[in-house]
């Protein structure tokens, strides 16, 4: 018998993210995916100073506020053709990288490692067991039987105090957990640890942005940051130094405790890694630009066919790439606006909203679907790691390798990067780029204090806006994956306005040539034990690390969870 | 003793702002002494979680869903402020109660937290807030005024 899960944030009033499955003889057999709001953030910028863009941009969402400043700032630039100074360039560098290190932490640890990982059952844990197998998997200092102990009376408190109830949506005892109680108890305890590594990443945003959570820093032609060694209201030395002890600080926790613990709890979870495949076309954008011009980039990017790591990659080269430029439109046939030209490019892109109820085969989503020469791609950490491996990238090949051999080694068993294709290999995906995004950023911070070092003080240049029109685009390797706005200015002021966020390349509905998305496609054969607590399909839809541009964060005292897991 | 005053909403869905401007409007034509600092969390990511756990009680302002009418303005303290980990798909969905939930398995929790809350009327895409919603904002500021003094704060208004 079919029977139809579906999943939904219901108690956010406007709605949120909706996956419908149809499950039969326990296993997904129909998959959609859904964003149930619309947000038409470009209507608020028409009009608008095209160098008050990102002030704006960056309050589309609570969690990537810096991403979309970055990269509003970025397409106005390209638009004008202008070069931005490189001591600019570095700080925007670090600023990315650091925030991007402290989202995946975060979307590890505090978002997804509940999917895997039973609190109840790390109350379960011999601390002096779980120390030791601790320290066989990595020389973290904080992995002591005095560590352990102290967390798991931490947890304890909580469960014995009924407070467990602050988890509000774990699955604890679901027949899909598999972790014995001291892996357990491991990974709990470096949740705890995480929340006070990940605060160091933000504060080295805070201090170059000048204020958390909206920086105000950025500037089209550049940043505002003033740096005089001599002023203590400026960017300083010291300041500089203490940036680069707390990205030290961090990147000992990815390396010696993220990693680990993916890999170990993947290894568990081995059965995921042939789970969640979903889409393999994947596409990236370089990121890291070292020159003026957006010509040279630290970090390549590009897009894979059909998971061909060798013949099926083409690089993305440059800020100005035509490749990528001309090859995005979206699709409207599914979502809910009026359509009939076919698929437009977002300089063309309509918004017109036609609003019908959902309809399985008609229209069911407010996004709309994008694709990349007519190819439906994956996009995220997983993307961006598979094309710096394919383009040769050296940190990404050896954090790459060494996590795969790390698993290999869990499980007495050869892997190779096919295994990435897959659920758990989007968490490993995310480790690894963690790792590789922590040396850039030193690699970045070194590029600034030798570039001030030869007396290049130099941080903004004036942006001068000509009469008439003139369109530009700028990407952005965010934490989710390309983030692109596109802009038309007219006599100086926004005429059009586009951002296609990461989230809509992976959760669009089906497309022009009925291709399913990213999200739909790996829900399909998804195991599901229980339909009414489907923490499988939870495990795939998290693992993309979600996120739909559009924040609502009202304080509600009346509901206390917010998805509902429906069977109809 | 540190207090934080924290704006939290988001200003470009109309009414969902309305945390934020109340804030605006206080600083507007109040002022503070060292102490007490007023701060724009916009919709409070993880980010937030040094600056609440460095002050040890706030007063967050905020867009709330009471289940009153719109337009309702109240003040929310003790066990009903919301401090729990939600069900949820993305952490876009993070909110004050997780943050909250984190800091109290970290220990670092403020010891007192109020909500001064307006009931919202539209969360559509605007820089606009309704009219009606716009006209309560002079009762949250003077809440939020009653609220500092009966914490011991010397509030003063602004020379005009």
């Amino acid at each position: 018998m079919v029977q139809r899960i579906v999943v939904d944030p219901i108690t956010r009033i406007e709605g949120h993210l909706r996956v419908d499955c149809d499950v039969d003889g326990g296993k997904v057999t129909k998959a959609w995916a859904s964003g149930q709001m619309w947000r038409g953030i470009e209507l608020i910028l028409q009009g608008k100073d095209p160098r008050d863009a990102w002030v704006f941009a960056q309050r589309i969402c609570g969690v990537c506020t810096t991403v979309h400043a970055i990269t509003s700032v970025r397409a106005v630039e390209n638009a004008l053709k202008m070069e931005v100074p490189l001591n600019a360039q570095y700080i925007r560098n670090i600023i990315q990288g650091a925030h991007a290190v402290h989202d995946h932490i975060v979307h590890f640890y505090h978002l997804s490692a509940i999917d895997f990982v039973d609190i109840v059952s790390a109350l379960k844990a011999d601390p002096v067991a779980t120390s030791k197998l601790a320290q066989s998997l990595s020389d973290w200092k904080m992995n002591s039987v005095g560590d352990f102990v102290t967390a798991q009376k931490k947890l304890g408190a909580f469960v014995n105090s009924g407070q467990l109830g602050i988890f509000g949506s774990g699955y604890w005892g679901h027949p899909a957990m598999k972790l014995p109680p001291e892996v357990n108890l491991l990974a709990a305890t470096h949740y705890l640890q995480a929340i006070e590594f990940q605060r160091r990443m933000n504060k080295v945003v805070a201090i170059l942005g000048s204020k958390t959570p909206h920086i105000q820093n950025m500037a089209v032609g550049g940043v505002a940051n003033p740096i005089n060694f001599d002023s203590q209201s400026t960017l300083t030395l010291e300041k500089l130094h203490y940036i680069k002890q707390l990205i030290d600080e961090v990147g000992e926790f990815v390396q010696q405790v993220y990693i680990p613990d993916v890999c170990a709890i993947g290894a568990f979870y081995a059965d995921w890694t042939q789970i969640g495949r979903g889409v393999v076309n994947y596409l990236a954008c370089p990121d890291m630009p070292v020159d003026t011009k957006g010509e040279k980039l630290s970090l390549p990017g590009g897009f894979i066919k059909g998971a061909d790591l060798v013949g099926g990659f083409n690089p993305i080269k440059t800020f100005n790439d035509a490749y990528f430029e001309k090859g995005v439109k979206e699709s409207v046939k599914h979502s809910w606006y009026q359509g009939g030209k076919g698929a437009l490019h977002p300089y063309d892109g309509e918004t017109i909203p036609q609003y019908t109820d959902w309809s399985d085969d008609g229209k069911y989503s407010w996004i709309k679907s994008p694709t990349f020469y007519d190819n439906r791609a994956q996009v995220g950490p997983l993307a961006n790691v598979l094309c710096m491996f394919a383009a040769g990238h050296e940190p990404t090949v050896r954090w790459t390798t060494a996590a795969l051999n790390t698993i290999a080694m869990h499980l007495k068993t050869p892997v190779g990067p096919d295994i990435l294709h897959s659920t758990i290999g989007r968490h490993a995906a995310r480790a690894v780029r963690a790792a590789v995004l922590h040396e850039e950023v030193g690699k970045q911070w070194t590029l600034l204090m030798e570039n001030l070092g030869k007396g290049d003080f130099a941080t903004y240049n004036k942006p001068v806006f000509p009469k008439g029109e003139i369109r530009g685009f700028g990407f952005h390797e965010a934490p989710r994956g390309i983030l692109s706005h596109w802009v038309v200015i007219e006599n100086g002021k926004i005429k059009n306005y586009q951002a296609v966020v990461p989230t809509t390349w992976n959760a669009g509905p089906r497309d022009e040539g009925e291709q399913m998305s990213a999200y739909e496609s790996a829900l399909l054969d998804t195991p599901v034990a229980d339909p009414e607590k489907p923490l499988e399909v939870i495990r795939t839809v998290h693992s993309f690390d979600p996120c739909l541009a559009c924040a609502v964060h009202l304080t509600d005292t009346e509901s206390r969870s917010s998805y509902q897991v429906k069977v109809v | 003793m540190s207090i934080l005053v924290l704006g939290l909403g988001n200003i470009l869905l109309s009414d969902e702002g309305v945390g934020v401007r109340a804030v605006e409007a206080f600083q507007a034509r109040w002022t503070v002494p060292d102490g007490v600092d007023v701060v724009d969390g916009g919709t409070c990511g993880m980010d937030m979680l040094d600056i609440i756990a460095s002050h040890d009680t706030m007063i967050v302002v905020d867009a709330v869903k009471t289940g009153a009418p719109v337009g309702t303005v109240v003040k929310i303290t003790g066990p009903d402020v919301p401090v729990f980990f939600r069900g949820r798909l993305s952490p876009h969905q993070l909110g004050l109660s997780d943050l909250l939930a984190t800091l109290t398995l970290t220990g670092e929790a403020p010891g007192y937290v109020s909500v001064i809350g307006c009931v919202p009327a539209s969360m559509e895409t605007s820089l606009e807030m309704t009219p009606g919603i716009a006209a309560r904002i002079p009762a949250m500021v003077d809440l939020l005024v009653e609220e500092l003094r009966s914490l011991g704060v010397t509030v003063e208004p602004k020379a005009p």
